[in-house]
């Protein structure tokens, strides 16, 4: 996925001189995780950045390039560090628009490598999305496959409105097909990835690969699960997801983030209040649990596993 | 072990003393030629937008103790810092203020009903900078437009619009803040990115000496104008009650900055008379012999002083009294104009682009209001 992320990037830096890429570390070392690589080279220092080490500072300026007709694409090093940037993300960046009654906009992306199973140290595995899907404002997406995130990282450019793009790095490094032709669907919608007519089980990023390995084990029991790949977490593209649950009438919604107040939450009322009467079984969350990530030894127990999906899954067939 | 006590100074730059007199401190002989070569009508004109300011300064506290203003925030005794730098800068310019530059926004050409506007609780700010003379939106959050400013000038740089040699096209930008923001991480990461990329920036801090209620010595053991010169840039501290000095040396400033010479600090010693905002009551916090120190170093009465000793008739400052009136006059006419908006607003503009949320959400409240006025939902 890291290097499918690399070619959409050049794409949107040849598509448009007015893209440029900002973040520390990415210029002749292309990024922590290299997603960057070759870019600088390519494109010249003035198109990708090496910012000073001050995320506030990257996302301030930002928002002034972009006032003055730029489109820039942030990169934050790891997920627990992007909150010395919240503030002019919720503040600021949210309600630039807004506050100049749409006589601007602000086509900023903020890619942030997220999640866990890379066994890392504190403040670099955590899920931190529900806070910016909380903000009006903001778009937030996060693809779970490379040919998603080639296609998704180009539209979240091209998008007019500010774009948390969240990647999963622990998927980072396995293989999978894009197809340059076409991007499949558009940047918020969710996306059935694979069908089952007992329950419906959705997620994103990261978590899509455990769903599916999960699917895999269910089957071999003769449980048929389907997945749904959220793929955008603001705005949710509900769809996909009524029409699954209406044919399953069953619902488990698994995330790496803490469950309390969180995308599943927000999940599992909005189906709830939507599909009351196509559900056979309450719907249930799938989490980590509601404490800081835990040293890294301790992550798999952490983490959402198969394993525990399937145990909800059992729950959700028990009624 | 006894903490050892340093003292940290820097000149204060000055034209006009106190009394009105023309007598600049060895700092600022250069800028003497600047202030001979401008025309009656601009030095003029220096009087005038501060007459018209403190002007609209007391209508604008009227109308919030009339209930017609969620909130006021006063600029009196800031005038000449404000008038001075703004004067000061060119067409193309960009200004980002923070939330009491109101008559910098009225030379960019802003109606201030659009400030009563944001104040008065109708918009949450509303104005088009690219239609008021590059005048950015006012920014309530503390220093976020430090850094908003610093990647503008970026842009500026990038674009190739700065540096070029013509004066006439050549841009910079002008951000306000206080001595209050100056402790925020925001003002220092903004000065970090201006001087790691040699924005055409010039950082203009009004120091009104508080901030609410607490002093700029709980800011800063030191002079805020030894801040830029820390990261880099020349920085400097003028009277900021001095309008003279303040024109001229902002003046300076942004023509190093659009000529590519990086950007530059000023510090602007001046004093806010009145409370924060309506909000809050000085005479909680500070003594009435600092408000009378200060009261004595009036910019206005300063500047007149000088004006009259040049030869400025009694008629010139009635004139200019007279239009401050009109102008206060008519903006509270058309402030108790402004309207509510429709609730419509409330969806519009939270995203560029189509919203499902935002559709759905309009839908329903459409659909609520108007089963209550009994038509079909």
């Amino acid at each position: 996925m890291a290097k499918a992320i690399t070619a959409g990037l050049r794409e949107a830096l040849r598509a448009d001189d007015k893209v440029l890429l900002m973040g520390e570390d990415i210029g002749p070392l292309g990024g922590v995780f290299r997603v960057t690589e070759g870019l600088q080279a390519e494109f010249g220092d003035h198109r990708v950045l090496d910012t000073p080490l001050a995320e506030s500072g990257i996302v301030g300026t930002a928002i002034g390039l972009a006032m003055r007709g730029y489109r820039p694409v942030i990169e934050i090093q790891f997920d627990g560090f992007i909150f010395p940037a919240f503030d002019q993300i919720t503040t600021q960046l949210s309600r630039m628009t807004l506050r100049h009654d749409g006589s601007i906009s602000m086509p900023i992306v903020i890619r942030v490598p997220y999640g866990g199973h890379i066994g890392s140290i504190e403040h670099h595995q955590e899920s931190p999305e529900a806070y910016f899907a909380h903000t009006p404002g903001l778009r937030v997406v996060s693809p779970s496959s490379p040919h998603d995130a080639y296609w998704m990282i180009q539209e979240a450019i091209a998008s007019n409105d500010p774009v948390l793009f969240f990647e999963p790095k622990s998927r980072y490094w396995p293989k999978g097909p894009v197809d340059l032709d076409h991007s499949g669907v558009p940047l918020h919608s969710s996306r059935v990835i694979r069908s089952g007519t007992d329950v419906t089980v959705v997620g994103h990023g990261a978590m899509i690969s455990t769903l599916l390995q999960a699917a895999d084990i269910a089957g071999e029991e003769g449980t048929s699960i389907e997945v749904v790949d959220l793929r955008s977490l603001s705005p949710i593209d509900y769809g996909p997801l009524l029409e699954s649950v209406g044919r399953t009438g069953r619902l488990v919604v698994a995330q790496e983030a803490y469950g309390s107040v969180s995308v599943g939450s927000e999940i599992a009322a909005t189906v709830a209040e939507r599909a009351f009467y196509s559900l056979e079984a309450p719907v249930l969350r799938v989490s980590s649990f509601d404490t800081p990530f835990p040293p890294a030894a301790l992550e798999t127990e952490y983490l959402p596993s198969p394993d525990r999906v399937l145990e909800a899954v059992d729950r959700a067939l028990a009624y | 072990m006894v903490a050892q006590e340093r003292e940290f100074t820097a000149p204060t730059v000055q034209l006009l003393t106190p009394e009105g007199a023309l007598r600049p401190s060895p700092e600022a002989e250069a800028y003497l030629p600047l202030i001979e070569a401008l025309d009656d009508a601009t030095l003029e004109q220096f009087h005038r937008d501060m007459v018209i300011s403190r002007r609209l300064d007391i209508t604008g506290a009227n109308l919030q103790r009339q209930g017609q203003l969620a909130l006021w925030v006063p600029s009196h005794g800031q005038e000449a810092a404000q008038v001075g730098s703004a004067r000061a800068s060119r067409p193309q310019d960009h200004i980002f203020p923070s939330y009491r530059e109101h008559i910098v926004g009225m030379i960019r050409g802003l109606d201030p009903v659009r400030i009563l506007g944001l104040l008065r609780g109708a918009t949450l700010g509303g104005w088009n900078p690219a239609e008021n003379g590059n005048f950015h939106l006012y920014t309530l959050v503390l220093a976020s437009q430090t850094l908003h400013a610093t990647g503008y000038a970026m842009g500026i740089k990038f674009d190739g619009a700065s540096g070029t040699g013509d004066p006439e096209t050549d841009a910079a930008v002008l951000v306000y803040y206080g001595d209050g923001s100056t402790s925020q991480g925001d003002a220092s990461e903004a000065l970090v990115f201006a001087a790691s990329y040699q924005a055409p920036e010039v950082f203009f801090v009004q120091n009104n000496q508080w901030a609410i209620s607490v002093p700029v010595s709980r800011q800063s053991r030191t002079p805020l104008s030894l801040r830029g010169a820390g990261f880099g840039m020349p920085s400097l501290r003028i009277d900021g009650n001095d309008v003279l000095v303040s024109y001229a040396a902002t003046r300076v400033a942004l023509e190093e900055a659009r000529s590519g010479q990086g950007p530059s600090f000023i510090e602007a010693l001046t004093y806010r008379m009145g409370a924060h905002t309506t909000a809050d009551d000085p005479t909680k916090y500070r003594t009435d012999d600092e408000v009378a120190y200060w009261a004595e170093r009036d910019p206005i009465i300063r500047y007149r002083a000088w004006l009259e000793s040049r030869g400025a008739s009694a008629e010139f400052f009635a004139s200019a009294d007279e239009e401050a009136a009109d102008v206060a006059s008519d903006v509270r006419k058309r402030a108790l104009e402004v309207t509510v908006p429709t609730r419509e607003t409330i969806f519009k503009h939270v995203y560029s682009e189509p919203h499902p949320l935002m559709a759905e959400q309009a839908a329903w409240l459409q659909a609520y209001e108007t089963g209550f006025e009994g038509g079909a939902a």
